[in-house]
């Protein structure tokens, strides 16, 4: 069991997320980044629920994976709505919330 | 090829995902992959009843399972389980659903959907033969869902009117309250077995007297729910007149020949709790033979009064399958297995056929049809193939099945189910003659310029019209094969189940009856005989306005609706108005009173000094935090990030 391959493999992914995050402008290419995000995650949970050789890393993977629906779901609804309204996804635009 | 029966449902399901995401890329758009996988599906199909039938007897089911993983000493994973009844189900349903794939192609030519269209039905045929296939009641719960899912789409496939989405969310609502009723009782059966999912070991549990004879019974009865649901019997059956707002290959696919005949699988399946449960082999009367009674006439005389020709078929699926689940009520497990193998054939013909038929002359009902005899004479025989295997007429395939329910219900003592099967097969006879002569016959009424279908639509016709016409042979006596393959065979268990040798009398009675529905139907409508009875003889009049308003039943869902929530509601309201707001006004005035003094003592002295101290120091420190509040989401996520960098720093630096 290789479980160093992996976690590399999850690290790489997760920066890209990060980076996708904090450098895209595209509201949706941010939500994909977190999606990124959170896949890295479920591979670490897989990877070392294989090394462990138990089930409950599947499991945790199970509600990462659902989790993500929801959170989606709710995130594309919000950009959807903002597209309406603004006609522009642009998150740098974005400072309504300025203090 | 039987061990590895698990591929027939695994090509569809990666067709599915080939058509999804590169369908609209390929030269014909996804369908040519869908056509490819489902040949393959059928020939894997064919190999495995080849080698089921090549076995030697007693044959032993194939088994295949593979863990997940194990809970609580309980097993999850998937499994096969493969014996005759789901050879027979393996090779109709692909073969069914080839069919449709190709007549597709004809009927959805130029669709704004049309490769979703494809990646929907393999789908649905992927989950079919998932639901098929399995050996635990958990993965048969999931294509069951997925099943039901694929026929909301499918139903829902033209959305942009709202009919069809209304009747898509209608079939979902409707199946969906069946299954909750099958989850209890697959939670019920689950513990009644030892915490075993598995089928095999539920039915010889249940036969062998280990489960308490009411544990089955409420296991069993909760099961049915979900079969009445969606194998649309009486009182659930309102879902699936109005799923034939989908396309027709899908009705013909899903709503006649596959998925609603999921419900009468379940039963067959599982019949061990069903036989025990329910006393079966005591004979007289019991509830599943009863709904499948009740439904077999109901809708049948719902068939008569129906102007759309989809609907006619609709109210005659519901009737058959009335049928089968009366048969297995009635203990007649290989007669009822049977209907169903012949009735997916001459009902897919059929519904295949009223495609062509609407594709020619741009509209569902028989209104605008008539006269279409010489103008599409390949929709015309098979049409009249199909209807006359429906009816019941020697030697084709209704026939057969139709007689071997009739003779289980006298030979198991049901004499009452007899009597119902007789009319049934009469008035089975006499609505398919109407729905011939109203399409086919007299001058053609519609508007538009009718035309033959092209050869994508006719060829799936006509191969069809060959098992319609054949397949009842295959259990015709001095034949008798189809028994053979197919039997309900739990290892360890004595066989229980009888079968009957063919009846001459009762069979020249059954062709009698169904002939005797053709010429009365005939009388009234190429004679004219009776006509206008309805509008002189007032009982008949009152009948016929029950059928048009399909028995108030929709009224009658939406009246209990009503009915619960308008006295909670009103009831609820004289309490808040009364009750609630005395008690509330009254408070008001006593809190009133105390909050004027308060206000003049401690407010305006006391509070608003403190007050307006942590005030000014709040605000001169918010403009000193604002400058973080940015509003850019970005900024936050990076400060998040970069906390959160600096504590996992932390983190292993002290450890």
């Amino acid at each position: 069991m290789y479980l160093n391959e992996f976690l590399m493999l999850a690290a790489v992914i997760f920066c890209l997320g990060v980076y996708g995050v904090l450098a895209r402008k595209n509201a949706v290419l941010v939500l994909m980044s977190i999606e990124l995000m959170l896949n890295a995650v479920n591979i670490n949970l897989i990877a070392f629920g294989a090394f462990r050789d138990n089930v409950i890393g599947q499991v945790f993977a199970l509600f990462v994976i659902t989790i993500a629906a929801a959170e989606v779901g709710v995130g594309l609804a919000i950009v959807l709505l903002i597209f309406r309204n603004r006609a522009d996804i642009d998150l740098d635009e974005l400072d309504l919330m300025k203090g | 090829m039987l061990r590895n029966a698990w591929l027939i449902p695994l090509i569809p399901a990666l067709a599915f995902f080939v058509i999804l995401f590169f369908g609209k890329r390929l030269p014909r758009k996804g369908s040519e992959v869908g056509i490819g996988a489902l040949t393959i599906a059928f020939v894997l199909a064919l190999i495995c009843a080849g080698q089921w039938i090549g076995k030697e007897t007693p044959r032993e089911a194939a088994h295949a399972h593979h863990t997940w993983f194990t809970f609580g000493g309980t097993d999850f994973g998937f499994g096969i389980h493969v014996d005759g009844l789901t050879v027979m189900m393996l090779v109709v349903v692909t073969f069914i659903s080839l069919m449709v794939h190709v007549y597709s192609t004809g009927y959805m030519h130029g669709d704004r959907r049309y490769t979703y269209f494809f990646a929907a039905l393999s789908l649905f045929t992927a989950a079919m033969l998932l639901l098929v296939v399995s050996d635990n009641t958990l993965q048969l719960m999931i294509g069951w869902e997925l099943v039901g899912l694929c026929s909301f789409m499918l139903i829902g496939h033209w959305w942009e009117e709202g009919v069809n989405s209304g009747a898509a969310i209608k079939a979902f609502i409707t199946t969906r309250t069946g299954d909750v009723g099958l989850m209890l009782g697959i939670i019920t059966l689950f513990f009644a077995a030892g915490r075993n999912f598995d089928i095999e070991h539920l039915n010889h549990a249940a036969l062998t007297g280990e489960i308490g004879h009411g544990t089955l019974l409420v296991g069993a009865a909760l099961l049915f729910l979900g079969v009445m649901g969606k194998s649309a019997q009486f009182p659930l059956h309102v879902w699936l007149p109005d799923a034939m707002a989908g396309p027709t290959p899908v009705s013909a696919l899903i709503h006649a020949a596959t998925m609603v005949v999921a419900g009468v699988y379940l039963v067959a399946r599982v019949y061990g709790p069903f036989f025990v449960g329910f006393s079966i082999d005591a004979g007289g009367i019991n509830v599943v033979a009863l709904i499948g009674a009740i439904t077999v006439i109901i809708a049948a005389a719902l068939a008569f009064v129906q102007d759309d020709v989809k609907k006619v078929l609709a109210y005659s699926t519901i009737s058959q399958l009335g049928y089968m689940v009366m048969a297995l009520g009635v203990g007649a497990w290989g007669a009822g297995i049977f209907h169903l193998f012949t009735h997916a054939f001459f009902k897919a013909l059929l519904f295949l056929g009223s495609g062509s038929l609407i594709h020619a002359v741009h509209s569902n009902n028989m209104s605008e049809m008539g006269g279409l005899r010489k103008k599409m004479p390949t929709t015309f025989w098979t049409f009249i193939v199909g209807s006359v295997a429906l009816a019941g007429i020697f030697p084709l395939a209704g026939f057969w099945s139709k007689d071997e329910i009739l003779l289980g219900a006298s030979k198991n003592g049901y004499p009452l189910m007899l009597v119902v099967g007789l009319i049934g097969a009469f008035m089975t006879a006499a609505y398919m003659t109407r729905a011939c002569y109203l399409i086919f016959a007299g001058e053609y009424r519609g508007h538009a310029h009718p035309h033959e279908s092209p050869p994508s639509m006719a060829w799936p016709l006509r191969i069809l019209a060959v098992p319609a016409v054949l397949a009842g042979l295959l259990n015709a006596p001095g034949i008798g094969l189809f028994n053979k393959w197919v039997e309900f065979d739990i290892p360890g268990v004595q066989p229980f189940l009888h079968e009957h040798d063919f009846n001459y009398g009762l069979a020249g009675l059954s062709l009698l009856v169904a002939l005797a529905g053709i010429g009365a139907a005939s009388a009234y409508y190429f004679r004219g005989a009776f006509n206008g009875i309805s509008d002189r003889i007032p009982i008949l009049k009152t009948g016929e306005r029950i059928l048009v308003n399909k028995y108030y039943l929709d009224d009658l869902f939406l009246a209990i609706i009503r009915g619960i929530q308008y006295p909670v509601a009103k009831a609820a309201y004289w309490v808040n108005q009364n009750v609630i707001d005395g008690v509330v006004n009254g408070m008001g005035k006593g809190a009133q009173a105390g909050a004027y003094l308060v206000y003049d003592v401690i407010d305006q002295r006391v509070i608003d000094g403190a007050v307006n101290g942590a005030g000014l120091s709040a605000e001169e420190g918010g403009s000193i935090l604002r400058n973080v509040q940015s509003g850019r989401v970005q900024q936050y996520a990076a400060m998040l990030f970069g906390a959160a960098a600096v504590l996992a720093v932390g983190l292993v630096f002290l450890t």
